[in-house]
């Protein structure tokens, strides 16, 4: 019985849990031996507590027990590291939190509670999402369930790889150049990063404030959709988030059947030099099978997104650089012994930060700094306008883009870590979205010859998220590609 | 006045600027994350084949705008669950090293 009730999805679970079929104490019990088990050879988690874990579980038993009908309650779901949770550490993958207690709940965090789900475990990340592997986590690289030899994708490649290996039926996760979108595709589960401003950031540990957006990872986009739908909505505690009502897609993503009367976007850019030819295969495919369930594909310019990485890679560290300041052991975290105040602050940075954070909050400082700030930052800013417009009028031609998440599948643990540029590469596909402030998921598409996943990039105007959610659903339910497990 | 980018000034003193971003480096450090930080400069100067003339700033790709509230004192953390995430407190305060002689 426990092997197959970590195979309930999201809402598979929710709808066992009214039918009296299990309990929360019996699933989050099952999800956590599974963890037990598997987490020697996989490391997706930082942090679980079987006896905290028990106590929710068995809290949201009663109160079904006693007439709580809310249709989420007991639903078990990881957090990625670098979202506060009351009460647990939150270590956002770098020494520099070690010790850390969150004091108060993110936003998105107390809306999951309210609806009654259980927090099971928390998931491994790049050092303040920093990364595209989980390998520059202070708590070791996560392995990918495909393929223990290589990486999860980052950052959050721990929910990626959580919820790829049935840890867990969704997880929560953050996207500020690609770090839901690449570790579905690399992992094989669906990842959705919404609309900037559609949810609340208060009490997601701060990357870079412009592009961070908290997003969930699940094994179907109805999963998908029915987190999103809990934590979406405007927060009195983040002013970026939008008053516009989220409305309910999932009546729409459940039933979507076809994509008759619906345009998809196909950029010539993203099938450019450097896309591996099997993920060009996988994805081409993906998009004929679109076109068979009635799309109507036309081809849309998107000519500056080859200045992506580099307008990303000025802005996000100039960003991260002034987030990261609060980092000096002070009023939380580590501190480095010292004599005097300017010591302990340049002691505790050093020894705290890993290398790529050191690197990132550097560069972030250099490029705007006085002197250089016009070059670098501003400039950037203004690619930053003619990327959004590339996408305004691609969007006059069809209703989304569709192309490939990632250049390549999965890489192995160690190829990239050396060289940080090669690394930053391979965001090519993602950080445009996080530019221009859009919508766009990764849904599962196939598998290379070598048995790796790859995923399908549905991108959408601001605000269209459930669009997007609907269109992916239609694809998704036209193929078995999200029902393959890792064998591990 | 806007700067202008110039061939050879995208190379950075990489102990100057760790020192403004309060981050101690070792000499072996150091000499790597010059390397690293020349090759991502060179990459990132692409952008001056841009024209950006007369295109304005993006800082926050969203609808956002100010959002008013009223200015009403509202519960913060408490003094106790401040002081326990603090590594070092005395008498009720978070405590530093010595910063006046």
């Amino acid at each position: 019985m426990s092997a197959d009730l970590c195979e309930l999805g999201f809402l598979e679970a929710a709808d066992a849990l009214a039918k009296g079929e299990t309990t929360s104490a019996e699933l989050t019990a099952a999800l956590l031996a599974r963890s037990e088990q598997l987490e020697p050879a996989l490391n997706a988690l930082t942090w679980r507590d079987a006896e905290a874990v028990k106590a929710a579980a068995t809290a949201a038993d009663e109160a079904r027990a006693a007439g709580d009908e809310r249709p989420l309650l007991g639903v078990p779901i990881a957090i990625k590291d670098l979202l506060n949770v009351q009460g647990q550490p939150c270590t956002a993958g770098s020494n520099i939190l070690k010790g850390y207690t969150a004091p108060y709940d993110a936003t998105v965090i107390a809306r999951l509670r309210a609806a009654g789900c259980v927090f099971v475990s928390r998931t491994n990340t790049d050092e303040f999402a920093m990364g595209g592997s989980t390998e520059t986590s202070a708590y070791g690289t996560t392995r990918n369930p495909w393929d223990p030899e290589r990486v999860p994708g980052g950052s959050s490649g721990g929910s990626a790889a959580a919820v790829a290996a049935r840890l867990a039926p969704a997880a929560l996760a953050s996207d500020t150049g690609g770090s839901i979108r690449q570790p579905a595709a690399f992992c094989g589960v669906t990842g959705f990063k919404p609309t900037y401003g559609r949810v609340s950031r208060y009490g997601c540990t701060a990357f870079a404030s412009s592009l961070d957006q908290v997003g969930p990872m699940a094994r179907t986009v109805e999963d998908a959709a029915a987190v999103y739908q809990v934590i979406a909505g405007l927060d009195p505690h983040d002013s970026t988030t939008s008053p516009r009502p989220v409305g309910d897609c999932l009546a729409d993503v459940r039933a979507a059947e076809d994509l008759k009367g619906v345009r998809l976007g196909l950029p010539k850019e993203y099938f450019a030099e450097g896309l591996d030819p099997e993920v060009e295969r996988l994805t081409r495919a993906a998009v004929e099978q679109c076109r068979g369930l009635g799309a109507e594909i036309v081809d849309v310019d998107l000519p500056n997104s080859k200045y992506g990485i580099a307008c990303y890679y000025i802005l996000a560290p100039a960003e991260a650089s002034a987030n990261l300041a609060r980092y000096d052991g002070v009023r939380y975290g580590f501190r480095a012994a010292a004599e005097e105040l300017q010591e302990m602050y340049e002691k505790t940075r050093a020894q705290g930060f890993g290398a790529e954070v050191k690197r990132r909050v550097i560069l972030g400082t250099y490029v705007l700094s006085s002197g250089f700030h016009d070059a670098y930052y501003l400039r950037a800013q203004k690619v930053r306008t003619l990327i959004r417009r590339d996408f305004d009028r691609a969007f006059e031609q069809c209703d989304a883009i569709v192309g490939p998440v990632t250049p390549t599948a999965a890489f192995k643990v160690g190829e990239k870590s050396a060289d940080p540029l090669q690394m930053y590469l391979g965001d090519i596909f993602t950080v445009n979205v996080n530019l221009a402030g859009i919508c766009g998921l990764s849904v599962p598409c196939g598998f290379t010859a070598g048995g790796l996943p790859a995923g399908l990039h549905v991108v959408g105007p601001a605000f269209e998220d459930a669009r997007i959610l609907t269109i992916a659903a239609a694809y998704q339910h036209a193929t078995e590609w999200h029902r393959k497990q890792p064998k591990i | 006045m806007a700067m202008k980018f110039s061939e050879n000034a995208d190379r950075m003193d990489v102990r100057y600027v760790a020192g403004l971003a309060r981050i101690a480096l070792s000499d072996e450090e150091a000499a790597q994350l010059q390397g690293q930080l020349d090759d991502i400069l060179a990459f990132v100067g692409e952008l001056k084949a841009l024209d950006v003339e007369g295109v304005e700033a993006t800082d926050v790709a969203g609808e956002a705008q100010n959002a008013m509230r009223e200015d009403e004192p509202r519960a913060g953390l408490s003094r106790e669950t401040v002081l326990a995430n603090a590594p070092l407190a005395r008498h009720g305060q978070i405590a530093v090293p010595k910063v006046i002689e």
